[in-house]
C-alpha cells in the first residue's frame, strides 16, 4: 500500500468506528435533530472531504458529471433527506470500494513488473584496483565487468576471461542453462549461474538486449487493441448519453405527476436519478481491458515471447493461415551430416575418416558438418597435397592414399562409378585411389520440435500451414513431408516469397489473419507484410526485433502455439470482462430507475464489478503454459 | 519528436479523460496514456516547445481530473 492508500484505510477506520459509536449513542439517548447532524457530520467529512472537495473544483472546471460529484450529490442528498445513517454510510463504502480497487490494481501492476524484472541494478567495474558497483548505464563501451554468479549479466559483450554455465530463463522461458565459455557473446539479462567471468562490454547499457526488451514490453501497452478502441468510443458517447438519461428520470416523471395533479414526488425521482448515475461510471469497461491485454502479454514475456502491442496479441486469436520461412525456422539453419552410404568393401567410419581429411583444408560449411560428424582431432599430418577443384570438389592424398571427394561431376571428370544418391540435400562423393567408397549426404536438418509445432497449430484451428524456401524441390518436399505443412513453395528467390505472401494474403477471408514466421534474417520484407510477423531465435539479433510485431527469444516453434492459447484465453477474459460490466450495469440501471435498486446496489454496480473486472484480468497473468 | 513521461493518476476513465485532454494541448499531435505502466507518450508538433506545450497539458488536465500528476 502506498502512502495515499494507507492515508484513506486510516480514514477508513476512523470513520467506521465514529459512525458505530454515533449510531449506539442515538440508539441509547434521544438526542435533537441538529445534535444528531452534527454528529454524523464528523464522519462524513472524515471520509468524504476529499470527494466533495474534488467535487467543488470538477464544478469550477466545468467538468461536472465525474464520480465525485455524483457522491457528493447522492449523499448530501441523503442527508437532506433525512437519512444521516445512509448517507454517511455511502460514502464509506464507496471509499472502501475505491481502495479496493486501487489496491488490485497496483498488486496487478507489481506482479507484471516482477514477471519482468530483468532490470539489472548494477555493473561491478574495476576502478583503481577496486571492484565498485555502477549505474550499468554509465559504462562505457570496451569496459571490463565483472559478473559474480548469482548476478545478472547488466551489458552486452564478450567474455575475456573465465567460463561459467547461464540462466536464460527471464529472457527465453527456457530453463536449460546455456554454456558460456571464453570468447562467447553473452547476453545482457541471462543470469550468472557457476563462475565469475570478465566481459568486455559491447554495446551500451541503452543498446543492450535487457533495455530493448523492456523498452520493447513497456511500450506494447501503447499500442491498443480494438477493443480497447472500442470501448473508449464507447465511453465516448455513453457517458453523456447516461447523464442526460439521468436528468430525464429526474425531471420527467415528476411534471408528468404535475399534469396529472399527482403529486410530483421530486425526491423519489431524484434520488433514483443519481443512483442511477452512481451505477452508470464506465471504469470497470475502460480499465479491465488494458489490463487483461497487459496480464496476456506479461505472461508470454515469462516464457520468452515478446508482443510488440496489444493489437498483436488481439490479431493471434484470429490467425488461420501461418507461413513459415524454412532454413532457421523449421531447420535448424546449420548443415549436418544426415546420411552416409559406404560403398561394398568400404565401413561407415572409413568412409567418413577418407571425407572428413579430404576436405579438412576448407572452411566452408560443408566441409565444417563432415569435421563435426567425424568427432575427432584430425591429424594435419595425414594429409598432402590439398587441391580445391572449382566447381567440383577437392583431390588430396590421405594416408599415402589419392582421395577425391566432391560432387557427381568431379566423378564423372575421374571416370569413377558411382551409385547416385537422391537424398535431399548436398551429397559429398568419396573416391579412395580410384575406387568409389560411398557418399555422405549432408542437409539441414529439421528441428525436433517442428513435427509437433505444426501438429499443435492444427489442433489451435489454423487452416493452413505453408512453407517457403529456396531450396530444391526434392529437398523441401521431403522436409514438408517429415513435417507436416500442407502447402510447401520451393525454388524462391527472396522477391517471390513477399509475392507468395501477398497472393496468400488476397486470397485469405477479410476477419482470417495470416502470420509469417521468420527467423529475421533477409526476411524483414516478409514480416512486415504479413498481418502478424513472428520472429523466432532472436535472442541477440536487433534485425528481427525491430522487424517482427511478436518475438519469439528462442528458436522453439512450439512456442507459436502457446502464443496462440494466450492470445485465445486473454481475449476470452476480456469478452468476460465486457459482457459482466454490460450486463450488471444495464441491470442495475434498469432497477434503478424504476426505484428498486438503492444506492448500495448502485455502489456495487460501480466499484463491485470493477474489482470484479479487475480481478478477472489478472488471471491472464496466470495462464496455464504447461 | 517524442517524448515519455511518468504520470499519476487513480482511475482509468480519469487516464482516459487525461489523454484526451492532452491531445487537444496546441502543439500536441498525437498523445497515448497507459494506465498500467503510467507512461503518457506525446508526440509534439514541429516546432512545439516539449516544455511549453507540457505546462499548457498539465493544466488541461488538472481542468478534467484534478488528482492527477504529470512528472515533467
Amino acid at each position: 500500500m502506498n502512502k495515499k492508500q494507507k492515508n484513506v484505510l486510516f480514514r477508513i477506520i476512523v470513520s467506521t468506528v465514529l459512525i458505530i459509536s454515533v449510531s449506539v449513542l442515538c440508539e441509547l439517548v434521544e438526542l435533537p435533530v441538529f445534535v444528531k447532524v452534527i454528529c454524523y457530520l464528523v464522519p462524513y467529512f472524515v471520509i468524504g472531504y476529499d470527494i466533495l472537495k474534488k467535487a467543488w473544483k470538477g464544478i469550477l472546471n466545468r467538468q461536472v458529471f465525474d464520480e465525485n460529484f455524483l457522491m457528493a450529490v447522492a449523499t448530501i442528498g441523503a442527508v437532506l433527506l433525512g437519512e444521516f445513517k445512509e448517507g454517511v454510510a455511502v460514502m464509506l463504502f464507496y471509499q472502501i470500494g475505491e481502495l479496493f480497487q486501487s489496491c488490485a490494481v497496483g498488486k496487478s501492476r507489481k506482479s507484471i513488473a516482477a514477471l519482468m524484472d530483468i532490470r539489472p541494478d548494477y555493473a561491478n567495474v574495476l576502478v583503481d584496483g577496486k571492484l565498485t558497483k555502477v549505474e550499468p548505464d554509465d559504462v562505457e563501451i570496451g569496459t571490463e565487468i565483472i559478473v559474480n554468479p548469482g548476478e545478472r549479466v547488466p551489458i552486452d559483450g564478450v567474455i575475456v576471461e573465465g567460463n561459467t554455465t547461464l540462466n536464460t530463463s527471464a529472457l527465453t522461458g527456457e530453463s536449460v542453462p546455456r554454456e558460456a565459455l571464453l570468447g562467447d557473446e553473452v547476453i545482457s539479462g541471462c543470469i550468472n549461474m557457476t563462475g565469475t567471468i570478465t566481459v568486455k562490454t559491447s554495446k551500451e547499457f541503452g543498446d543492450s538486449t535487457v533495455a530493448k526488451i523492456l523498452d520493447l514490453v513497456e511500450n506494447s501497452s501503447m499500442k491498443k487493441s480494438r477493443s480497447e478502441n472500442f470501448i473508449t468510443r464507447f465511453a465516448k458517447y455513453y457517458t453523456p448519453a447516461v447523464c442526460y438519461g439521468a436528468l430525464a428520470l429526474a425531471v420527467l416523471p415528476p411534471v408528468v405527476n404535475m399534469l396529472f395533479g399527482n403529486g410530483a414526488q421530486w425526491q423519489v425521482w431524484i434520488i433514483r436519478a443519481l443512483t442511477f448515475l452512481v451505477i452508470s461510471c464506465p471504469c470497470a469497461l475502460v480499465i479491465s481491458i488494458p489490463l487483461s491485454f497487459f496480464g496476456g502479454i506479461g505472461c508470454a514475456s515469462a516464457n520468452g515471447i515478446l508482443v510488440k502491442g496489444s493489437n498483436y496479441l488481439e490479431a493471434l486469436a484470429d490467425t488461420k493461415y501461418i507461413v513459415f520461412d524454412k532454413t532457421g525456422t523449421l531447420t535448424k539453419g546449420v548443415f549436418e551430416v544426415s546420411g552416409q552410404f559406404a560403398a561394398d568393401g568400404f565401413t561407415k567410419e572409413e568412409l567418413l575418416y577418407y571425407a572428413a581429411y579430404a576436405e579438412s583444408g576448407s572452411s566452408h560449411p560443408i566441409s565444417l558438418s563432415l569435421k563435426n560428424a567425424f568427432g575427432r582431432e584430425l591429424n594435419l599430418e595425414n594429409v598432402r597435397d590439398i587441391t580445391e577443384i572449382a566447381g567440383h570438389g577437392v583431390s588430396t592424398v590421405v594416408d599415402g592414399k589419392t582421395v577425391f571427394a566432391g560432387n557427381a561431376r568431379l566423378m564423372e571428370k575421374e571416370h569413377i562409378k558411382i551409385t547416385e544418391q537422391h537424398d535431399g540435400g548436398t551429397v559429398v562423393y568419396v573416391a579412395v585411389d580410384g575406387v568409389y567408397a560411398g557418399c555422405i549426404t549432408i542437409s539441414d536438418v529439421v528441428k525436433p520440435a517442428s513435427k509437433n509445432a505444426i501438429a499443435k497449430l492444427k489442433e489451435n484451428g489454423i487452416k493452413q500451414t505453408i512453407m517457403l524456401t529456396g531450396d530444391a524441390k526434392r529437398t523441401a518436399d521431403k522436409v514438408a513431408a517429415e513435417i507436416g505443412v500442407d502447402v510447401v513453395k520451393s525454388e524462391l528467390l527472396p522477391a517471390d516469397k513477399v509475392t507468395e505472401v501477398e497472393n496468400l494474403l488476397e486470397m485469405k477471408g477479410k476477419k482470417e489473419n495470416l502470420a509469417f514466421v521468420g527467423d529475421g534474417i533477409n526476411d524483414a520484407p516478409v514480416l512486415s507484410r504479413a498481418d502478424i510477423g513472428i520472429a523466432m531465435g532472436a535472442l541477440g539479433s536487433d534485425a528481427a526485433i525491430e522487424a517482427a510485431d511478436i518475438v519469439l527469444m528462442d528458436d522453439n516453434p512450439e512456442k507459436i502455439s502457446l502464443a496462440m492459447k494466450i492470445s485465445v484465453k486473454t481475449l476470452g477474459i476480456v469478452r468476460q470482462n465486457i459482457v459482466l460490466a454490460l450486463v450488471v450495469k444495464a441491470v442495475c440501471l434498469i432497477l434503478g430507475a424504476f426505484g428498486i435498486a438503492n444506492m448500495w446496489i448502485a455502489i456495487f454496480a460501480d466499484v463491485g464489478v470493477m474489482v470484479l473486472a479487475v480481478l478477472n484480468a489478472t488471471r491472464a497473468l496466470r495462464i496455464k503454459t504447461a | 519528436m517524442k517524448k515519455t513521461y511518468k504520470v499519476e493518476v487513480d482511475c482509468a476513465n480519469c487516464a482516459a479523460k487525461m489523454e484526451e485532454a492532452v491531445k487537444a494541448t496546441k502543439g500536441v499531435k498525437d498523445a497515448v496514456l497507459s494506465f498500467m505502466t503510467l507512461k503518457l507518450k506525446v508526440e509534439f508538433e514541429e516546432g512545439a516547445q516539449p516544455d511549453e506545450v507540457m505546462k499548457e497539458a498539465l493544466a488541461n488536465c488538472k481542468k478534467v481530473e484534478d488528482d492527477c500528476e504529470i512528472f515533467l
